[in-house]
């Protein structure tokens, strides 16, 4: 059952989430990258997504009042009180997968950014803006990369196509309304995620097109991790990440 | 030592490499001259083609240790057990990367390429630091690479800020201040640990008690079996020797393991008053070859990741090229 919550606090679970689990994923990466420049440009991407997580973290448990830090959200949680958009916790696939995946998510979390500048919680805002430079190289690295092997080579065309086949149908819980992002919208706390997507379509769009990849219309299909409900992935990526803290109940680290 | 392989040629029976005959007397009186001065020797001055063979082997070794070295610290970065030990160690990780792409810009301007380089490490060729054949099996031997592996890569690595090619000696500058960052960062998270359960203090010792003596083998075989070095200390390569550096890294060990309150796995350590330094026990050369040999618990699978890294990435590299050509043919059509 998935925990319920003021909407404010889930609307900044839903960010802390994102970012802590697509960085969790990007660091599996390590070690393994297809050149040494990627190696350290997908650490570094990992490296700022972590640092935004735990901004995003700490401030979601100021604001929760229960004394639980940004390690207690991060390492004490089960998969359904995450709030992450289910896009960031599949599997990296190859890196094909992961450069579009980078493409999609960043090139939301910029138009997140953005409207959030204007947040009436000035903590939140002043992490936007902090965020907002970060996320415009991720963007922009993500990018190069997508034009690069969309319009390379005919095998890395095809691992590209497949790519945006499978990543596409996720994007679509980026932008679905509801309550959280109504309210959020209402109170002048942050924009309601709705509204982003032709900021993020004009971005997101040209890159693909200049990629030369189809975009695949539009399914019934719907993820719905921002409201608790995850796709099988999630609970794995936890086991691994929170397996010292769970072993080790109360240890500091 | 991350430079190990320079000792190891030597004691395989490869010949050590003698400085080419004088090709050029006048040259060499030249470059001879500069060492002695301590001047740096640049990448366009000439030089000894022996110099140049054993500094190419030496940085590129380097280098590849630190990519290799990714790999058992970056076994826990999804397993960190807090959010900023993650950031310490991705960071860590990240550092290490970019030491071994500048460790390959200062081997290229030796007229080797990257991709050469690279190829030598995948074939079997060229070596890496042997310590990064033992595995990391808890949280606790992330501290303890930072303590003593880092500590000794430091003392290893200091001299070489002082070596005589320019563009080694520059680079060894920065890649001592990140690791000396990252020794204390290790000390950090082990003393945080010592402070903690007794689990978590077991922890420690068992990853102190496995590292201990790789860590002391990280600086080579003993001087009498080093015969490589007598070259490189000649040409101001190495500066001091791999049994003083040895000592040093256990005299400045030892009170740190104190303050820990960590023992360490060997009963003849001793403090020598008329010595002035800590006595040791023998080190187990048959593991140090063994491991150097590729026999090691980790040499197969280290190496592996890094073919298979490499092959699985073959098709991003062809595509960047690829993009690349395509871009430049539309530049010149239009």
């Amino acid at each position: 059952m998935a925990e319920t919550r003021e909407p404010r606090l889930e609307y900044v679970l839903r960010l802390g989430d994102s970012a802590l689990v697509l960085g969790q994923r990007l660091s599996e990466w390590c070690g393994h990258a297809p050149v040494l420049e990627e190696e350290l440009a997908l650490a570094n991407t990992a490296l700022d997504l972590l640092g935004q997580a735990r901004l995003l973290l700490t401030r979601a448990g100021q604001m929760e009042g229960a004394g639980r830090d940004e390690d207690a959200l991060a390492f004490l949680r089960d998969p359904q009180a995450f709030r992450n958009v289910t896009l960031v916790e599949l599997p990296n696939g190859d890196f094909a997968r992961t450069v579009l995946r980078n493409l999609l998510f960043c090139a939301f979390q910029e138009q997140l950014w953005a409207g959030l500048r204007a947040s009436s919680d000035a903590e939140l805002a002043a992490i936007a803006a902090k965020s907002a430079k970060e996320t415009r190289y991720h963007v922009e690295h993500a990018a190069d990369w997508c034009v690069r092997l969309g319009d390379g080579t005919d095998e890395s065309h095809q691992r590209m196509q497949e790519a945006l086949d499978t990543l596409w149908p996720y994007t679509a819980e980026l932008f679905t309304a509801d309550a959280v992002d109504e309210a959020a919208a209402a109170t002048g706390f942050g924009p309601a995620w709705a509204s982003l997507e032709a900021g993020w379509q004009k971005l997101v769009r040209p890159v693909l097109e200049e990629a030369t990849l189809a975009v695949p219309a539009p399914t019934a299909f719907r993820s719905t991790g921002k409201g608790g409900v995850h796709s099988e992935h999630l609970g794995h990526l936890l086991a691994l990440m929170q397996t010292l803290p769970r072993s080790h109940p109360g240890a500091r680290w | 030592m991350y430079t190990q392989a320079m000792d190891i040629a030597a004691a395989k029976g490869e010949k050590p490499g003698k400085p080419t005959r004088l090709e050029n007397p006048e040259y060499q009186a030249q470059f001879d001259d500069k060492v002695d001065r301590g001047d740096f020797i640049e990448a366009k001055d000439w030089m000894p083609e022996a110099y140049r063979r054993t500094l190419v082997r030496q940085i590129s070794q380097h280098a590849h240790s630190e990519i290799v070295g990714m790999l058992p610290e970056g076994n826990w970065i999804t397993r960190a057990p807090s959010l900023k030990r993650k950031s310490i160690l991705l960071a860590k990780v990240q550092d290490e990367g970019g030491h071994g792409l500048y460790l390959y810009a200062a081997a290229e301007t030796l007229g080797v390429s990257r991709d050469e380089l690279v190829e030598a490490l995948h074939s079997g060729k060229a070596k890496y630091s042997s310590i990064f054949n033992y595995p990391t099996l808890t949280w606790a031997d992330i501290g303890v690479i930072g303590w003593l592996v880092d500590g000794a890569a430091i003392m290893n690595q200091i001299p070489l800020c002082r070596c005589s090619y320019g563009p080694y000696a520059r680079a060894m500058l920065r890649i001592c201040k990140e690791e000396s960052f990252h020794q204390r960062q290790g000390y950090d998270l082990l003393l945080t640990m010592m402070q903690g359960t007794p689990a978590q203090r077991d922890m420690v010792q068992d990853a102190v008690n496995r590292w201990w003596w790789p860590s002391l083998m990280m600086f080579g075989p003993h001087d009498a079996q080093s015969q490589n070095s007598a070259d490189s200390m000649r040409w101001g390569i190495k500066r001091i020797s791999n049994d003083e550096l040895r000592q040093k890294f256990v005299d400045a060990t030892v009170p740190q393991a104190q303050v820990l309150g960590v023992g360490l796995p060997d009963p003849h350590l001793k403090w020598n008053e008329q010595r002035g330094h800590w006595d040791f026990g023998a080190i187990d050369w048959d593991e140090f070859w063994n491991v150097v040999a590729g026999h090691g618990p980790c040499n197969r699978e280290r190496l592996q990741a890094r073919v298979s890294a490499w092959e699985e990435g073959a098709w991003v590299r062809e595509a960047a090229l690829a993009h690349a050509d395509k871009r430049a043919a539309r530049a010149r059509a239009a």
